[in-house]
C-alpha cells in the first residue's frame, strides 16, 4: 500500500473547480513533484493532504490512515496529521526569534524544556542556523530565512514533508543551493516529500516522479526523464523544456514504402510505430535534438538562420524554412549570422507524435 | 442513506467549529442586538400611539398602530417648523459645509503635498488638530467673539474691542455653523486627498509634461480625475458627519431658533414628542444611506490602480512669488481652526466677569476656586467640583472601556472576515459592521432612547445606565475598529496563521501567542482614536445621559445652556488637553507598523 493516497478527490471553490477527482498515489520515501501553471489547482492538492482545505469529495489516506473521507465524515485536523508544511512566504512569525519560531511546535506538544533545547539546537545545527539563536527573522537573509522554514518543519520530526513552492522567493544563485540542500534533507531523512512547483527545473532536478496538472486535472504521473522524453500530451510537451518544444502540424504518408511525417514545408522521416498514413497530427522535436549542418547531407532541410541568442554555454537559434520556424539549441560555440543559409536533420526518434484533436501522445498500444 | 447523514452532519460540526465561523455568527447576533433590533423598535414606534402623546391627542390609545405621527411631521401646520424648515437647513448647512470643507482640505492636501510651500512639515504637524478638537470647540469659541447683549447674554470680544454689536446673521446661525464646521472637517479632504496625492505617481504628470501640457492643462487633466474618488469619499464622509452633528448647530443656531433636523430630534426628545423625533431620526438615516450608496456606485467605476507599492518620485511643483499669499493661507487656516479658538477659550475660563476682557478681570475662580455665593451661583473651580470631577472620571472610564471593547471586537471581526474569506458569513460580518457608519450619531441616539426607556423581557430598563453609553459608543464605533482589525488581520491570518496550525496549535494558543501579539501594534492606534473619539462624544449620547452618568461633553452642553461660558470653556480646554495627549500617544504607537 502506497504512503499517500488520494482517491477521487474534488475541491471547488465557489462554481470553480480546482481539483478533479483526483487519484494520486506516493511511496514512501518517494519525492513527489507536483508541476503545473498558477491555478492549476497544485497548492490546493498539497493543501488538502496538509489539513488545511477540506476537500468537498473524495478519501485521504496517509501512512494507512484515514485524515479525509467524505463517505465517512472523517475529517483529522491538521495538527493531528504528522505533517510538516513549507510555505511559499516561509510564514516565519516576525515577534519570535529564530530560536522561538522552531521551538514553538515543541512547546505545543509540552515537551520538556531540556528536549526542547536539545532539538531546537540540533534542527538549528543541521540547517546551519547555530548562530542566529536570538536574531529575528526580519534580521536574516532570504536565505536563512528559508532555512529556519526548514528548521521549524524537521523538529517536530513529521513524516511528511510538504513544500509549497518555497525556492521562489529566492534569487537565482540562492535557488541552486537550497536546491541542493532540498535534496539532502530528503536523502538523509528519509522522509516521503510533496513537494509544488511552477518551474520544471526545480521538478526535473528534485523528483523521483513528477505529477503534472492542469486546471484541477491530473496529466501524467511519470518519473522526470519519461515527462520530458515522453510527454503524455501537447500541454505535458509545451509546458516542460525550455526553450519550448517545436510543434509541427502536418500529417503522416507513405513514402517509398516507409511512414513519413508531412508538414507544410518540411518533411520528416519517422520511426516504426503508432499512426496510420493519411492520419493528420503534430510533430514536437525538443530545440536540442535538432542537428544542424554547414553542408548538406542526405536526408537534411535546408533553412535560413533567422536569429542568434548566445546563452553563455548554449546558443539559442531560430531557424526558417519557408513559413515554418524551429527552435534549436546548439551547444559551444556558433558561427553563423541572420540569413545564412542552414541544413538541419532531425533523428527520427526524436519525433513524438499527437493527435492534434485529443492532443494526446500517440502509443503503439 | 444513514452513511451519507452522518457524513453530512460530520461536515456541518467541523464547519460550525471553525472559530472564524462561529465568532460571525457571535458578531451577527451582537449586531441584530446593538443595531439592528434598536433600529426596527424606532421604526415601530413612529407609527405606534406613546404614552406622552396623550397630552396632544384625545384619540391616543398607548400601543395602538396611528399614522398620527407621520401626519404631524409631513402633512399638519406644525410640519413646516418641525420639519421642512429644519430639513431645508440641515441640508443647506451640510451641502455649503462639505463644499467649504472640500475646498479648504483639497488646497491644504496639495500645498502641503505636492508644492515648495515654506514651512510645510511644521504645518502638516497641525493640520489634522481640527478635527481631534471636539467639533463645537469652535463654535463656542465663535460664541466668545461674536456673541452679542440682544441674544446671548454678555457680549463677545468682538464687540469689546471695536464696539459694535455684532449682527445677528455673523453671530448665529448658518453662517458661523458652516464656518466653524468647515475648519473642523475639512481634514477628512485633506487625510484623503494627500494620501491619493502621495500614491499619483509623478511620472504619470510628467508624461503629460513631456507632451507639452501647460501645468493647469495637468492639473485638470491627469491630477484631478486620479484624485477624484478620493474627493467624492471625502465630500460623502464631510456630508453624512455633518448631517448628523448636534453641538455646533444648537450652540450657535438655537438662540436665534434657527434649527437642524439634528437638533429639532434633540428639541422633540425634550419636549416629549419622541415619536416625531423618531421620524427625522428615519429621515437622516435614509438620505444618509442614499448618499453613501450613491458614492459606492460612483466610485466603484471610477477606481485607478495607481498605487504600485515603492519608490515613486514626487517632484514639487514651484509656487514662485504665489508662495506668500499661499503661506498666509495655509497658516491662516490652521490659526482660525486650532490655536485662536483654543486660545480664546483659555482666555474665557480666566475671565470672572463675561464681558470684561480687560487683565484686572483675570481670574482661576473657574478652574480652582472654592465655592462662593457671588458667583456662579456657588459653583466651584472645574478642578475642585465633584460633579465635574464625577463626568471626567465618567467620561474616562467610558472611553477606556470602549476603545478595550470596541479594540477587541474589531480584531475578531477581522479575523472572521479575513478567515472566512469569500465565505456569505464573512461578507455578511463585512456589511453588518458598516452598518452603524449608515446612521448617523444624533438618530443613533434617537434609536436607543426608543429601545431601552423601557423592560425588554427579563432586561430591566437600560436607559440612563453606563452600560448604555458604553455599548452605543462601541456600536457607533464598530466600523472603523472593524476596518482597522481586518487591515491587521490581513497581515496575518494567512500562512502565518497556518504555519501555527501545521505546528499544531489549536485556536486559543495560535490567537494568544500569534494573532494578538502580531496585531496589538496596529489595535493600539486604533485603541488611542476610539478613545478620543469617545472623549469628544456629544451627538450619540446626549439623549441617552442622566446625571449620573454625565460625561465632560454633557456637562459642557449644560453650562452652555445656562449660560455659563467660563466653565463650558474651561470642561472644553480640559477635554482638549487629554484628546491632544491622545493624539500624540496615537502617534507614537502608529508609527510602528507590525511585521
Amino acid at each position: 500500500m502506497a504512503f499517500i493516497e488520494l482517491e477521487r478527490v474534488t475541491k471547488r471553490f465557489g462554481g470553480i473547480t480546482a481539483v478533479e477527482a483526483l487519484d494520486l498515489a506516493v511511496d514512501a520515501g518517494e519525492f513527489l513533484t507536483i508541476l503545473g501553471p498558477s491555478g492549476c489547482g497544485k497548492t490546493t492538492v498539497l493543501r488538502m493532504i496538509a489539513g488545511l482545505e477540506i476537500p468537498d469529495a473524495g478519501e485521504i489516506r496517509i501512512g494507512g490512515q484515514t485524515v479525509f473521507s467524505a463517505r465517512e465524515g472523517v475529517i483529522v485536523s491538521a495538527g493531528k496529521r504528522n505533517v510538516g508544511l513549507v510555505f511559499q512566504s516561509y510564514a516565519l512569525w516576525p515577534h519570535m526569534t529564530v530560536f522561538e519560531n522552531v521551538a514553538f511546535g515543541l512547546a505545543v506538544r509540552r515537551t520538556d524544556r531540556k528536549t526542547m533545547d536539545e532539538r531546537v539546537a540540533e534542527a538549528l545545527s543541521y540547517m546551519r542556523l547555530e548562530d542566529l539563536g536570538e536574531r529575528y527573522p526580519q534580521q536574516l537573509s532570504g536565505g536563512q530565512q528559508q532555512r529556519v522554514a526548514l528548521a521549524r518543519m524537521l523538529v517536530t520530526k513529521p513524516a511528511l514533508f510538504l513544500m509549497d513552492e518555497p525556492l521562489s522567493n529566492l534569487d537565482a544563485k540562492l535557488r541552486m543551493e537550497m536546491r541542493t540542500e532540498i535534496k539532502r534533507l530528503h536523502r538523509e531523512n528519509r522522509a516521503t516529500t510533496i513537494y509544488v512547483t511552477h518551474d520544471q527545473n526545480e521538478a526535473l532536478t528534485l523528483s523521483t516522479r513528477i505529477a503534472v496538472m492542469k486546471k484541477g486535472v491530473l496529466q501524467q504521473l511519470a518519473p522526470p526523464r519519461i515527462i520530458y522524453r515522453k510527454p503524455a500530451s501537447l500541454f505535458v510537451a509545451d509546458f516542460v523544456g525550455s526553450p519550448t518544444i517545436n510543434f509541427i502540424q502536418g500529417r503522416i504518408d507513405r513514402m517509398q514504402g516507409a511512414l513519413a511525417f508531412h508538414g507544410d514545408d518540411v518533411v520528416l522521416s519517422l520511426p516504426a510505430g503508432p499512426g496510420a498514413a493519411g492520419q493528420a497530427v503534430v510533430a514536437a522535436v525538443r530545440s536540442e535534438d535538432i542537428r544542424l549542418l554547414i553542408a548538406r547531407e542526405e536526408g537534411a532541410v535546408n533553412a535560413e538562420i533567422d536569429s542568434v541568442l548566445p546563452a553563455g554555454a548554449d546558443v539559442i537559434l531560430k531557424v526558417r524554412k519557408e513559413k515554418t520556424v524551429l527552435t534549436v539549441r546548439q551547444t559551444g560555440e556558433f558561427s553563423g549570422e541572420v540569413g545564412d543559409p542552414v541544413y538541419f536533420q532531425i533523428p527520427p526518434e526524436a519525433i513524438s507524435l499527437y493527435d492534434p484533436e485529443t492532443g494526446m501522445l500517440l502509443s503503439s498500444e | 442513506m444513514p452513511a451519507t447523514l452522518r457524513a453530512r452532519w460530520n461536515r456541518l460540526r467541523f464547519a460550525a467549529g471553525q472559530p472564524h465561523v462561529m465568532i460571525g455568527w457571535l458578531v451577527l447576533m451582537l449586531l441584530a442586538v446593538v443595531v439592528i433590533a434598536p433600529f426596527f423598535q424606532m421604526v415601530h414606534d413612529t407609527a405606534v400611539w406613546q404614552e406622552t402623546d396623550r397630552r396632544v391627542s384625545r384619540d391616543a390609545e398607548p400601543g395602538q398602530w396611528t399614522a398620527f405621527h407621520y401626519d404631524r411631521v409631513f402633512s399638519s401646520r406644525l410640519s413646516h417648523a418641525i420639519f421642512y424648515r429644519p430639513l431645508l437647513n440641515s441640508l443647506a448647512t451640510s451641502i455649503s459645509i462639505s463644499l467649504l470643507a472640500m475646498l479648504i482640505g483639497g488646497s491644504m492636501a496639495w500645498l502641503l503635498v505636492r508644492t515648495d510651500l515654506p514651512f510645510r512639515r511644521a504645518l502638516s504637524l497641525f493640520a489634522v488638530i481640527p478635527y481631534v478638537l471636539p467639533s463645537y470647540t469652535l463654535a463656542l469659541a465663535w460664541l466668545d467673539c461674536f456673541r452679542n447683549e440682544r441674544v446671548g447674554g454678555a457680549m463677545g470680544i468682538f464687540q469689546y474691542l471695536t464696539g459694535i454689536s455684532s449682527p445677528d446673521w455673523l453671530a448665529y446661525g448658518y453662517l458661523p455653523i458652516v464656518i466653524t464646521l468647515s475648519l473642523h472637517y475639512y481634514p477628512f479632504t485633506y487625510l484623503l486627498l494627500s494620501g491619493a496625492l502621495v500614491s499619483v505617481d509623478a511620472h504619470l504628470e510628467e508624461a503629460g509634461e513631456v507632451l507639452g501640457a501647460s501645468r493647469g492643462r495637468i492639473l485638470r487633466k491627469i491630477t484631478f480625475p486620479i484624485v477624484l474618488p478620493a474627493l467624492l469619499s471625502a465630500f460623502i464622509l464631510t456630508f453624512s458627519r455633518a448631517l448628523g452633528t448636534f453641538g455646533t448647530p444648537y450652540f450657535l443656531g438655537a438662540p436665534v431658533r434657527y434649527f437642524t433636523l439634528a437638533a429639532t430630534i434633540y428639541t422633540n426628545v425634550v419636549n416629549r414628542t419622541p415619536a416625531v423625533a423618531y421620524i427625522s431620526a428615519l429621515v437622516l438615516i435614509l438620505i444618509s444611506m442614499g448618499i453613501i450608496y450613491a458614492n459606492q456606485r460612483l466610485t466603484a467605476s471610477r477606481s485607478f490602480v495607481t498605487i504600485s507599492g515603492k519608490g515613486f518620485h514626487h517632484g514639487l511643483a514651484p509656487l514662485g512669488w504665489v508662495r506668500y499669499p499661499a503661506l498666509v493661507f495655509a497658516g491662516g487656516v490652521i490659526l482660525l481652526g486650532v490655536f485662536i479658538p483654543l486660545a480664546l477659550l483659555f482666555w474665557q475660563t480666566l475671565m470672572l466677569y463675561p464681558n470684561d476682557y480687560s487683565l484686572q478681570n483675570l481670574t482661576l475662580h473657574f478652574w480652582i476656586g472654592a465655592s462662593s455665593p457671588e458667583l456662579a451661583e456657588g459653583e466651584s473651580g472645574i478642578l475642585r467640583n465633584e460633579q465635574i470631577l464625577g463626568a471626567a472620571w465618567n467620561s474616562i472610564r467610558l472611553s477606556v472601556l470602549v476603545a478595550l471593547l470596541t479594540g477587541m471586537l474589531g480584531i475578531l471581526i477581522g479575523y472572521a472576515v479575513v478567515k472566512g474569506k469569500k465565505t456569505w458569513l464573512a461578507a455578511l460580518v463585512e456589511q453588518g459592521s458598516f452598518l452603524p457608519y449608515l446612521i448617523p450619531s444624533i438618530a443613533f441616539g434617537a434609536i436607543y432612547l426608543s429601545m431601552f426607556t423601557g423592560p425588554i423581557g427579563p432586561v430591566p430598563a437600560l436607559y440612563g445606565s453606563f452600560f448604555l453609553l458604553a455599548t452605543i459608543c462601541m456600536a457607533k464605533n464598530l466600523p472603523f475598529s472593524a476596518r482597522s482589525g481586518i487591515s491587521a488581520m490581513l497581515q496575518v491570518a494567512g500562512e502565518i496563521e497556518e504555519a501555527a496550525v501545521m505546528a499544531g496549535a489549536g485556536w486559543w494558543q495560535r490567537f494568544r501567542k500569534i494573532l494578538f501579539p502580531l496585531t496589538l501594534t496596529a489595535s493600539l492606534s486604533g485603541f488611542i482614536l476610539v478613545f478620543i473619539a469617545t472623549m469628544r462624544e456629544l451627538s450619540l449620547i446626549i439623549l441617552l445621559v442622566t446625571p449620573n452618568t454625565r460625561t465632560l461633553t454633557t456637562m459642557t452642553f449644560r453650562y452652555v445652556e445656562q449660560g455659563y461660558a467660563q466653565f463650558a470653556d474651561a470642561i472644553i480646554v480640559l477635554i482638549v488637553l487629554i484628546v491632544i495627549a491622545g493624539e500624540f500617544l496615537a502617534r507614537r504607537f502608529g508609527r510602528k507598523e507590525p511585521v
